[in-house]
């Protein structure tokens, strides 16, 4: 949409060429992905337009939300405030790639519908792809320091209560133990 | 054959019926990233549209000139008003009947306003295309405060209708009045209010906030030229009426009309009614003959969609100088914005505000309600509000709290002498409701006992007093809220939506091999839906949850309904599904008998099946059944089991809760920590507890978002300051409390399961609770009422007004 | 939501980095996390047609000792800085900081020469630089030089940055074993910008001030170098009535924006609240290390 408090006027800068595309190439949940892309294209677009990975989503337009993130080169990273061609030569995962390949989901997402960890969906596969490497980084955290691991992911149905339960459950299993609700 | 036989308790466990914390169904494919969400479709040929948007709240329109952006390589047409206006389809009908402008055509009324519509091959080439439409403006003065917008020298706003002295709603008083609602006994209530021992007068402001789900509005629209069929697929809450609505506006014929709504990303009431975007995705696609994609973005969703509140509640409670309330005076000024886009049921342009005596025994009350225009986005119901509850009861429970501090009375000692009786119930208030069932002594009493509530008002004197002696520089506050709801719209004799009556339906088919498939005419945003009418139907029909599809959203396949919002769903469609899986039952029990050989009466219900009585190893289970449906049904009988089920309530339903909360605020910087929070609630039968409580803690923290600093504000120039994640305030993991659930059951006498709904009630009583907990501290000093929302500097500046700062 | 177009371009080294951003003028903006400048651009209140990716150029990362002072890479995140051991042992303050910028997802992303380069009044390690008396090192086409973070911002998004020059690294001198620290932010929510924020650096010496630096954020145009406020506090046992006075001569050196954070009269308020209870953080620190 045009911007806000700025009169009408054309914004495009007077030297207006169409930058050539940029050819770049990644791996994106186990598979090389070879593209030509505009500078400009975000790479939240490249996932969900051409690679048709609509796992991600887009909740905001100032890098606020999360519900975009992906696993970035071991990092958890808002693929809304990134370029596809800042991925060149990228390894990335999305929430299409956390299942294994014969289905088996991942710890995480049995976790999160054991414990009720969502409602309307739309923040899951940001906010699923965020604790994967928030317990990479602290694979026993606490429920302090995972409010403060997921601070970068928004939810606006479920209160937060149930996820924080999802992912130390996750924890548990992925330490080979039984989740005890701790005693609060 | 299975040797080992079920036990009554695990044939019943296996249905995985009402009651039970069964898992989701639609988290298996959400956690994979497999939901369908409207931006995920993709059609061959698909264009985008992106709007220009006036950055004026309140201007003419001098000229648009589109030359650039229709040059531009990629960009195929940009509509304007021009292009609507002879399908007659520049302005649509509201829900509240009025009229928006869809592209805005002599004047602009309110900031980010939409002007044109640019439909480009991809969306980053509508957004250079938006950018070079050139709208040249001339500013018009603007009104921005609704208690001066009938001011005698108030700015015209509305030019399309100012020569109407008649809106929907009756007279209009003034050329920015839309409509005057009144209810209740005034000359009684302005009596007690005069010769009341003791009364109390606030005004009670709710500032406007939004909605603001995690998915934004967005829509595909798609006509197909050679069939003369229009396919929409949206964020719709009620897509049935989104196609009613099209088909008038359109004029094509509804059976020509598809309307889908796929996986909602959030709704909360902002997706109820229809949007420019829209009408603009339709014209475009017919316009063009391919299909239409229109995504907002996260600042136009904040700055032009349905917003929620703007009440300004000027209240009056008369009592007795012992503390019993004798009358009930709310005016209120209700700021709609540039058109009155309101969601509410036809006869109700103040939603059923009228609930808001609350939980209380009024004997009298008297409600008015003006409707005022203003340069700012149209709406006003939304966000979990049940239609003005959340006004209504922030309204009634911080009066309360006031009433209690004139009155020297503790706030839960003066509710509890005011609520209404167990024994009163069905209780009719004198605002005209019927409440169905409550034992509200129990809860409250429930609730101050698991808090320890004595103690912890032993604590905050204790707190106050070291306070005072500047031991420590934290105040203690405890808020308490008692809220009543009104959800479940609506029996047919008051509830319309555009003349539709507010009934909901299910149509259930059970297949031969005994599986099930349930089409409601609710639409879930993410409330479970596909798991939770399945939990009921589990329990009717006997059949295992897991076996029993429920679909929700397209309108070609689902029987009409009026969409889920207001909490209905439950109490509306959840009937349906009941009374519809009756009508199966009893057709089942006529099979049961002529198979078994028996009279109908002689046959009982057994979890699963029919067994003759006095006779049990003679059954017939509903599994057996449904094949004998197909081929051994008696003479006369069609085959088949299956049932419809338009359900009009004979009533709305009345949830209820006691909540408390306790707060810690620092006095030198204005935050303020809520130590604890506890939320009692009755829904009455507690269909899926897991379900429950999820509610609860997201309506909970939506309220926590709007007590402590949500706001969409406008400055004196009609400039909308932060309609963007930078400053809209959505609480992050860190900032939300944590939240205690408790209950009690209190069925719903006249819902054939006794369920009530519950989505909204934790935003209606979350709202004042912590409201009641921030005024709450600052009380012992003389402070009587500080307005929402409760962020750090408005805090920090009533301690200091409070001279708190040395 | 979608920024406009540009060229994109991504050196091997400074030097190409310099050569591109001399070339290209002012159409031509350095890329270095680009979780300010992208945001930016996606809502069109920046629309460079030359972007310069920083990304690959490796001397542009690390953490290093050299000599008295600790030297960052221009490109180092914040994330990266958090779990620097180096950075955590010597400039203890720094990791405080960082973990009150923004979220974890924009933690791996931004960069501390993002951070402190682009004149952005709302942005945290500026203040605290200047509390540490930091040196930019600064590379051009004219050649390299280094700017002392105290005269280095001019006003809003305005610096002694010269046309085609980055940062390329922070040199901070290390603060002597056993000073006190703190960083004190108040904001809405994590993410936010500081609605006031004070850094503090603190050497005690037999309970009294023997120096210290004080650093302010958000509170005016540029981050401020609270300096009279630090004079006062010298040689004292930070009383009460001591550090009231340096609160006042701190906050009437702020100018802050009223925004929906609150009107400037409580923003300045808070950078001294912030103020005095980074000190006394900080006092508690110091005295727990001292000998």
């Amino acid at each position: 949409m045009s911007k806000v408090q700025v009169p009408s006027k054309s914004q495009v800068p007077s030297k207006i060429q169409v930058p050539s595309k940029i050819q770049v190439s990644m791996q994106i949940n186990g598979r090389a992905v070879d593209a030509l892309v505009e500078p400009r294209l975000l790479l939240i677009h490249f996932l969900r337009e051409q690679q048709n990975l609509t796992g991600p989503h887009i909740g905001c337009d100032t890098s606020h939300c999360g519900a975009c993130t992906v696993d970035f080169n071991g990092k958890s990273v808002k693929s809304c405030t990134l370029f596809a061609v800042q991925a060149n030569g990228a390894d990335i995962l999305t929430i299409e790639g956390m299942a294994a390949a014969d289905g088996t989901l991942h710890a995480l997402q049995e976790a999160f519908r054991e414990m009720h960890g969502l409602q309307c969906g739309f923040c899951t596969p940001g906010m699923i792809t965020r604790a994967y490497r928030l317990l990479k980084e602290n694979p026993d955290p606490t429920e302090e320091e995972i409010r403060f691991g997921i601070s970068g992911n928004l939810c606006r149905c479920t209160g937060y209560q149930n996820i924080i339960k999802a992912i130390r459950y996750a924890a548990a299993t992925l330490a080979g133990k039984t989740y005890q609700e701790a005693a609060e | 054959m299975n040797e080992i036989t079920p036990t009554a308790v695990e044939r019943a466990e296996r249905l995985q019926g009402m009651g039970c914390k069964r898992k989701r169904v639609e988290d298996v494919r959400f956690v994979q990233g497999k939901g369908n969400y409207v931006d995920d479709l993709k059609l061959s040929g698909m264009l985008y549209g992106d709007f220009v948007r006036s950055p004026h709240a309140h201007a003419r329109i001098r000229n648009i000139d589109a030359s650039k952006a229709k040059a531009l390589p990629g960009v195929i047409a940009v509509l304007t008003a021009a292009d609507l206006k002879p399908l007659g389809l520049h302005y649509m009908p509201t829900l509240a009947g009025d009229v928006q402008a869809v592209l805005a055509e002599e004047k602009v009324l309110f900031q980010n306003q939409e002007v044109a519509f640019v439909i480009a091959d991809d969306r980053y080439v509508a957004a250079d295309a938006a950018e070079l439409v050139e709208v040249e403006y001339e500013d018009l003065p603007v009104l921005v405060d609704p208690l001066k917008a009938m001011a005698p020298d108030a700015p015209l706003l509305r030019e399309d209708i100012k020569d109407k002295t008649e809106g929907a709603h009756g007279k209009r008083k003034h050329h920015n009045h839309i409509f005057t609602w009144e209810i209740g006994d005034k000359e009684a209530t302005d009596a007690a209010v005069a010769k009341g021992e003791v009364t109390i007068k606030e005004l009670i402001s709710y500032q406007r906030v939004h909605p603001c789900p995690l998915e934004t509005c967005q829509c595909v629209a798609s006509f197909d030229k050679i069939r003369g069929e229009l396919t929409v697929w949206g964020t719709f809450q009620a897509p049935h009426v989104i196609r009613t609505v099209a088909s008038l506006i359109s004029k094509i014929p509804e059976h020509k009309i598809h309307v889908i709504s796929p996986d909602i990303g959030g709704g909360f009431g902002n997706k109820v009614g229809a949007y420019p975007g829209y009408i603009c995705a339709v014209v475009a696609s017919i316009v063009t003959g391919r299909p239409v994609k229109w995504v907002e973005d996260r600042i136009e969703n904040l700055s032009a969609t349905a917003f929620a509140r703007d009440y300004h509640m000027t209240t009056e409670i008369a009592a007795t100088r012992d503390g019993r309330v004798t009358g009930l005076r709310v005016h209120v000024v209700a700021d709609h914005g540039a058109f009155d886009a309101c969601a509410d049921p036809t006869k109700w342009p103040a939603g059923f505000f009228n609930i808001v005596t609350g939980s209380y025994d009024f004997p009298v009350a008297h409600v008015s309600v003006d409707g005022v225009y203003s340069n700012k986005a149209p709406g006003g119901v939304a966000y979990r509000c049940s239609f003005r509850v959340t006004e209504a009861a922030y309204c009634i429970e911080r009066a309360m709290d006031i009433l209690a501090q004139k009155l020297g009375i503790d706030p839960a000692e003066l509710r509890m002498k005011n609520l209404i009786r167990r024994e009163q119930f069905p209780y009719t208030s004198a605002l005209g409701w019927e409440y169905d069932s409550g034992d509200y002594h129990l809860a409250l009493r429930k609730a101050m006992d698991s808090v320890g509530y004595d103690e912890l008002r032993a604590e905050q004197l204790e707190r106050q007093e070291a306070f005072r002696r500047g031991e420590t520089r934290e105040l203690m506050g405890i808020g308490v809220a008692f809220f009543t709801e009104i959800v479940g719209a609506g029996p047919s004799r008051n509830c319309d939506i555009l003349g539709i009556a507010m009934f909901d339906s299910a149509e259930i088919r059970i297949h031969p091999t005994g599986t099930v498939i349930a089409r409601l005419g609710t639409k879930s945003q993410g409330q479970g839906h596909e798991t939770t009418y399945a939990q009921i139907l589990a329990t009717e029909l006997g059949l295992p949850a897991d076996d029993i599809t429920v679909e929700e959203g397209n309108t070609d396949t689902a029987p009409y309904g009026l969409g889920t919002y207001g909490s209905r769903s439950t109490p509306v469609s959840g009937a349906a599904t009941a009374m519809a899986a009756r009508k199966i039952k009893a057709k089942a029990q006529m099979i049961a008998a002529h198979l078994l050989e028996v009279h109908d009466d002689d046959l009982e219900w057994d979890i699963d099946r029919f067994r003759v009585k006095g006779n049990p190893e003679r059954f017939k289970t509903m599994k057996e059944l449904a094949w004998a449906a197909y081929n051994r049904v008696p003479p006369g009988m069609e085959p088949g089991l299956e049932a419809v089920n338009y359900y009009d309530p004979p009533n709305m339903t009345y949830p209820f809760g006691a909540y408390i909360c306790v707060v810690d605020v620092d006095v030198d910087t204005g935050v303020v920590k809520v130590r604890r929070f506890y939320a009692l609630d009755d829904c009455g039968t507690r269909i899926n507890p897991m379900i429950i409580e999820g509610q609860i803690h997201g309506g909970l923290t939506e309220a926590f978002g709007i007590a402590m600093g949500q706001e969409i504000r406008y400055d004196e120039t009609g400039n909308l300051t932060g309609p963007s994640f930078m400053d809209y305030f959505v609480p992050t993991a860190v900032e939300t409390p944590k939240w205690e659930t408790d209950w009690t059951t209190t069925p719903s006498p006249h819902h054939p399961i006794g369920a009530k709904g519950v989505g909204e009630s934790p935003n209606v009583g979350g709202v004042p609770c912590f409201a009641n907990a921030v005024n709450d501290a600052f009380k012992f000093l003389g402070s009587t009422h500080i307005s929402m929302p409760h962020d750090n500097w408005r805090t920090w500046m009533a301690a200091d007004k409070l001279g708190l700062h040395g | 939501m979608i920024p406009g177009s540009f060229a994109y371009h991504r050196p091997k080294s400074v030097s190409e980095a310099v050569a591109l951003l001399a070339d290209l003028g002012e159409d031509a903006r350095p890329l270095a996390g680009g979780h300010s400048l992208i945001p930016m651009m996606k809502l069109r209140l920046a629309a460079p047609e030359h972007l310069i990716d920083l990304a690959d150029i490796s001397d542009l990362k690390g953490v290093r000792s050299d000599g008295a002072d600790i030297v960052i890479g221009a490109m180092t995140t914040q994330h990266d800085l958090i779990a620097s051991e180096i950075a955590t042992a010597k400039l203890p303050i720094l990791r405080e900081t960082s973990l009150l910028i923004a979220d974890p997802q924009v933690r791996y992303v931004g960069t501390i020469g993002g951070n402190v380069a682009n004149g952005d009044p709302g942005n945290d390690m500026p203040a605290v630089m200047m509390c540490l008396g930091a040196t930019y090192q600064v590379a051009g086409r004219g050649g390299d030089r280094r700017i002392p973070a105290r005269e280095f911002y001019q006003g809003a998004y305005a610096t002694s940055l010269q046309p085609g020059e980055i940062v390329t690294a922070v040199r901070v001198p290390v603060p002597p074993d056993g000073h006190g620290y703190a960083y004190e932010k108040l904001k809405r929510k994590v993410g936010d910008y500081a609605t006031a924020a004070a850094a503090v650096i603190l050497v005690m010496a037999e309970g009294r001030v023997a120096s210290c630096s004080i650093g302010l954020t958000n509170v005016a145009d540029t981050p401020l170098f609270a300096e009279q406020a630090a004079r006062i506090l010298i040689g004292s046992a930070l009383e009460a009535d001591t550090v009231k006075r340096a609160v006042a001569a701190a906050e009437a050196v702020t100018s802050p924006a009223s925004d929906n954070r609150g009107p400037a009269h409580y923003r300045t308020k808070m950078a001294g609240v912030m103020l005095s209870r980074a000190l006394k953080r900080a006092n508690e620190r110091a005295s727990s290390s001292a000998a």
